[in-house]
């Protein structure tokens, strides 16, 4: 027997004796998709961010089972990316539960495999409204973008607005956004004045903001891509003084996205949003949470919306875990996430049983300076609001 | 855009015999089938990037047409092949046909505006085709369905008899046998008279009009064969994964494939798969190592490639191990 | 009336910003013929610099730039001398190839740095809002651009043209050997003109992340820009790059106004319409 074949026989026996222990302590793997570079790796950076907090705080064994979470990059709008990275997760790595997903094409494509492979699939931030009923194992945890620009429309109605304009991004989501708005403040019996979709890579606003000067709305809904469309919009909305002709701004919370409110500064002062979630938000377990976050990723980064969701989705998974003690059973996961019911950072949440879909608290929130840095200060909210779209 | 050297005429005969290399490649392609079944996925999707790359290859490697909108095809073809599945052809490779009717009708109507400039003008005209056509997928959302990607594909069994699977053996064999039976075209085509008057073309216009090529001829032709083995692949793509995004169009993915291509070496028939071979398993490689910054990284490796690799992997090759001919320039 | 000479004036205005982001690269591309995709690089490494010296150096606005522009050409010196220059001679795939490397790492480290977020860009109070002449709103940034853009443009149509410097640089970009031959010292030259280049690339996007903001992801997300204003207005020519920038910021403001419904197939379709025209930009020369 030649020094090889000792080697062998050696690595063959400790499989041997390695395989029954290991089958005892197999632990829960989750396999996470993020977009972690391209245009959109701010969304992975939080989402992320909020998934490895709620490990830091709660340990990494659940039900007795240890919890192994693997995160890779799709790159952004990249669907087929996406669904190779799942296929990995499901053919080689077996994982056990599904989980990420910044943008709507990537949980698209990943929806089916999730059904044939049957296992739990959690959403953390893309927000197209159907994604849930693409496969019967989506659960999401985030929120969805009806959801949060509807109950906009109801504010504009109840604060006496008449004349009302809307500049949205001319892409899915913006559409969907000026949609649901459109629709709720319509059926308060107003009209829009006017509205117009900008490209989605616009550089500069200045056409718009004429066009919307010489309309002279009383308020104007917002839906641009997070990023530099906020950045510079907002810049040439104060350069040519539309704060000061009184033409007010509403949007939602992917306009005054905490974790860029530092960049827009005193710009976004007054802007009203709605949303799910500001940091400024006023409960013990937020504090609590802003705390260990900045403790982890420093003050200079904010928790926003996008790192709550990537929280919450994994609350949701630990939670029901407990549940089925640690079966991961897709069918028996995803009934355990069904009406789970939990306080997040964001307030309180829950899951509808029949969409799988998020219930959660809508704020109305205005951008606010305090100690120097801008919030979003919360004056108002409609209570467990279920996603508008899906009704 | 002059190409480094040019092409090693070899002896026409010599060039048609397929060497053993090729078949050695060929052959490992299907090994990956039966060593590798929990990554089919993967090299399926290596493949169809690879006959893109082909694609581009007969364009810019054979016949010097520079281009950053590649992906018009592509998107087309991966378009149309969805769309198809939502009218009710869902067996696949009617879906290749249409595809390949599209992209082919829209890269011949092109390829009048392209060829018109010269290098820099059509690379920014290509471009703009892909943008306007990138924008145009974006807007028609009830058609397309915008960035939120094409919904409800549901595709056939391959020919009314294999299903796809989960673990992608359908698809990569389908794949396989589309891109092989493709490349023999191209490959027959190139190794021909007519590959020739086209790397005449490429290397010297005024010579190539003095022995009589038809120049506007071949390369409206070409530019049309380069689009419609680019719609093939958009829509195999698009039966592969079930799903259409609208980065099918993108100028990421075109400049993705013309890195690819320069990898693997321009003008040999194989730089095209053997550059998304590296490309993508570098990417792959890499991500999985550092989620984050693994750009750096890939950075790195196309610098010292510039640096090391001239020609191309393929080119290195030739030059290392004087590598069996392959209608390989020197 | 009014609206349109506001409209006019903002159209240009956007032009000259486009101007003032391409024309580094109208040097490199056009006078050294160097595939040089990585020029937004430099033009992000102007807008990091601008935000740490104002940020946290504490520098003026106007002290900050001169100051990139100098050091951003400095760096670029180092890339010359170990990336650029052994692919002068190399082919135009080959210098892609490099350049686009040079883009991913840059992209990687700046996320490293700065993370992928916006970061947070200030210009003086002096040069924010707008004030009214003869009843047309005019933007005070936007006429500090312009005249930057004129003093630029100025700058080098005369030091090109008729300085030593300029022929020297003509001479060497027409025929290397014969140039070398006359006692230039054509990789001297180069070098200078990189240098050139690559500082108003810096100075360029220190000027517009105002306008445009600044993460990583900025040499990938504008490089269409960069392109398309070079190649429509001639590489190599500085008069020709305004022209086309003014044109197409015009074209586009003025879409985006009066038809919105056209958004962004606006400024694609006035370009290839402009290179089916002048397939050798507008103010290009024919080879």
């Amino acid at each position: 027997m030649n020094k090889f074949q000792q080697l062998w026989l050696a690595l063959l026996g400790g499989l041997l004796l390695a395989a029954p222990a290991a089958q005892a302590e197999e632990p829960i793997r989750i396999g996470v998709i993020l977009p972690l570079t391209g245009p959109y790796a701010d969304y992975g950076e939080q989402i992320g961010n909020g998934l490895k907090l709620y490990m830091k705080q709660n340990g990494d064994t659940v039900a007795g089972r240890k919890i192994v979470v693997t995160i890779r990059d799709d790159t952004g709008i990249a669907p087929e990316v996406s669904k190779r990275l799942a296929s990995d997760y499901l053919v080689q790595d077996k994982v056990d539960i599904l989980a990420g997903f910044g943008l709507t094409p990537s949980a698209m494509a990943v929806a089916p495999l999730a059904t044939q492979a049957k296992k739990a699939m959690v959403i953390m931030n893309a927000a197209t409204s159907v994604i849930t009923t693409k496969s019967p194992y989506i659960v999401r945890f985030s929120h969805t973008l009806p959801q949060i620009s509807a109950p906009m429309a109801t504010y504009a109605a109840k604060s006496g607005i008449k004349k009302m304009y809307t500049l949205v991004a001319d892409y899915g989501p913006g559409i969907d956004a000026e949609t649901a708005f459109k629709k709720a403040f319509e059926a308060g019996g107003s009209q829009l004045i006017g509205s117009v979709r900008v490209p989605v890579t616009n550089l500069d606003f200045s056409s718009y903001i004429q066009r919307i000067k010489d309309a002279q709305p009383e308020a104007v809904f917002l839906f641009l891509p997070p990023g530099s469309a906020t950045v510079s919009f907002l810049k040439a909305y104060k350069e040519r003084g539309l704060d000061k002709a009184g033409i007010k701004l509403l949007a939602t919370v992917d306009f005054a996205d905490d974790d860029l409110m530092d960049v827009l500064g005193q710009s976004v002062l007054g802007v009203v949003t709605s949303g799910h979630y500001s940091m400024a938000h006023d409960s013990a377990l937020n504090k609590a949470y802003v705390a260990a976050y900045a403790e982890a990723y420093g003050t200079k980064k904010r928790p926003n919306f996008m790192s709550v969701a990537g929280y919450d989705g994994m609350a949701g998974i630990y939670a029901a875990l407990k549940k089925t003690n640690g079966d991961t059973d897709g069918d028996k996961l995803v009934a355990a996430m069904k009406g789970l019911a939990f306080e997040s950072p964001r307030g309180p949440i829950s899951i509808d049983p029949e969409t799988r879909d998020i219930v959660q608290t809508v704020y109305y929130r205005r951008a606010e300076e305090k100690n120097g840095r801008v919030f979003n200060i919360e004056f108002d909210s409609v209570k467990n609001f279920k996603d508008p779209g899906k009704q | 855009m002059t190409m480094v050297t040019p092409p090693h005429i070899t002896h026409l005969a010599r060039r048609e015999r397929w060497s053993r290399a090729e078949i050695a490649f060929w052959l490992a392609w299907l090994a990956v089938y039966f060593l590798l079944p929990k990554h089919l996925m993967f090299a399926a999707q290596i493949l169809i990037t690879g006959l893109f790359a082909l694609s581009l290859d007969l364009i810019l490697g054979y016949a010097g047409i520079v281009t950053l909108g590649h992906a018009a095809f592509f998107g087309l073809g991966a378009y149309t092949a969805g769309l198809l599945t939502k009218v009710g052809v869902i067996e696949p490779v009617l879906g290749l046909f249409g595809a390949a009717l599209v992209a082919g009708t829209f890269g011949f109507l092109t390829s009048f505006l392209v060829l018109r400039g010269r290098d820099l003008s059509r690379l920014m005209i290509t471009l703009g085709i892909g943008l306007l056509l990138f924008e145009l997928a974006n807007r028609l959302t009830d058609i397309t369905g915008g960035v939120d990607g094409l919904q409800g594909i549901a595709v056939g069994k391959v020919l009314g008899l294999f299903e796809f699977d989960l673990f992608g053996k359908t698809a990569y064999l389908y794949v396989l046998v589309v891109s092989f039976g493709l490349f023999v075209v191209a490959r027959a085509l190139m190794t021909a008279p007519y590959g020739l008057s086209l790397r005449a073309i490429r290397d010297n216009q005024q010579r190539a009009v003095a022995i009589g090529i038809p120049i506007r001829v071949r390369l409206t032709n070409i530019y049309t064969l380069g689009a419609v083995i680019a719609g093939v692949a958009g829509a195999l793509l698009t039966q592969t994964t079930q799903f259409v995004a609208i980065d099918s169009f993108g100028f990421q993915r075109s400049a993705d494939l013309l890195i690819m291509l320069l990898i693997g070496g321009t003008a040999t028939l194989y730089g095209g798969f053997v550059g998304a071979c590296a490309f993508l398993i570098a990417q792959n490689w890499l991500s999985s190592i550092n989620a984050e910054y693994w750009l750096f990284w890939l950075g790195i490796l196309l610098i010292v490639a510039t640096r090391y690799l001239r020609g191309g992997v393929i080119g290195g090759m030739a030059k290392l191990a004087a590598l069996r001919p392959m209608g390989k320039k020197a | 009336m009014t609206s349109f000479l506001g409209l006019l004036f903002d159209g240009l205005a956007y032009g000259t910003l486009l101007f003032l982001i391409s024309v580094g690269l109208s040097v490199t591309l056009g006078l050294m013929g160097f595939i040089n995709l990585a020029h937004g690089v430099f033009a992000m490494a102007g807008g990091y610099l601008l935000v740490v010296l104002m940020g946290a150096a504490g520098l003026p606005f106007l002290a900050a730039l001169p100051l990139i522009f100098v050091v951003v050409a400095a760096a670029s010196l180092v890339l010359e001398r170990t990336l650029y220059r052994p692919l002068y001679k190399s082919t135009h795939l080959d210098q892609v190839l490099l350049t686009v490397g040079i883009i991913f790492v840059a992209i990687a480290g700046a996320t490293y740095i700065w993370g992928p977020g916006q970061q947070p860009v200030s210009i003086p109070e002096w040069l924010q809002g707008q004030f009214s002449l003869a009843g047309v709103d005019l933007s005070r940034y936007r006429l500090f651009l312009m005249a930057i853009g004129a003093a630029i443009t100025l700058g080098l149509v005369f030091g090109l043209e008729r300085t030593r410097f300029g022929a020297r640089v003509r001479a060497s970009v027409e025929r290397q050997r014969t140039a070398a031959a006359m006692g230039i010292h054509v990789e001297r030259v180069f070098q200078i003109t990189f240098a050139l280049g690559s500082g108003l690339a810096g100075l360029g996007g220190a000027l517009g992340v105002d306008v445009l903001s600044l993460d990583p992801h900025f040499p990938l997300k504008y490089l269409v820009y960069f392109l398309l204003i070079v190649v429509v207005g001639g590489p190599g020519s500085i008069m020709g790059t305004l022209l086309a920038a003014l044109l197409l910021g015009v074209a586009d403001t003025a879409g985006k106004y009066y038809i919105p419904e056209t958004g962004a197939f606006m400024i694609y379709v006035v370009m290839i319409v402009l290179l089916l025209v002048a397939p050798h930009g507008l103010l290009g020369r024919k080879k």
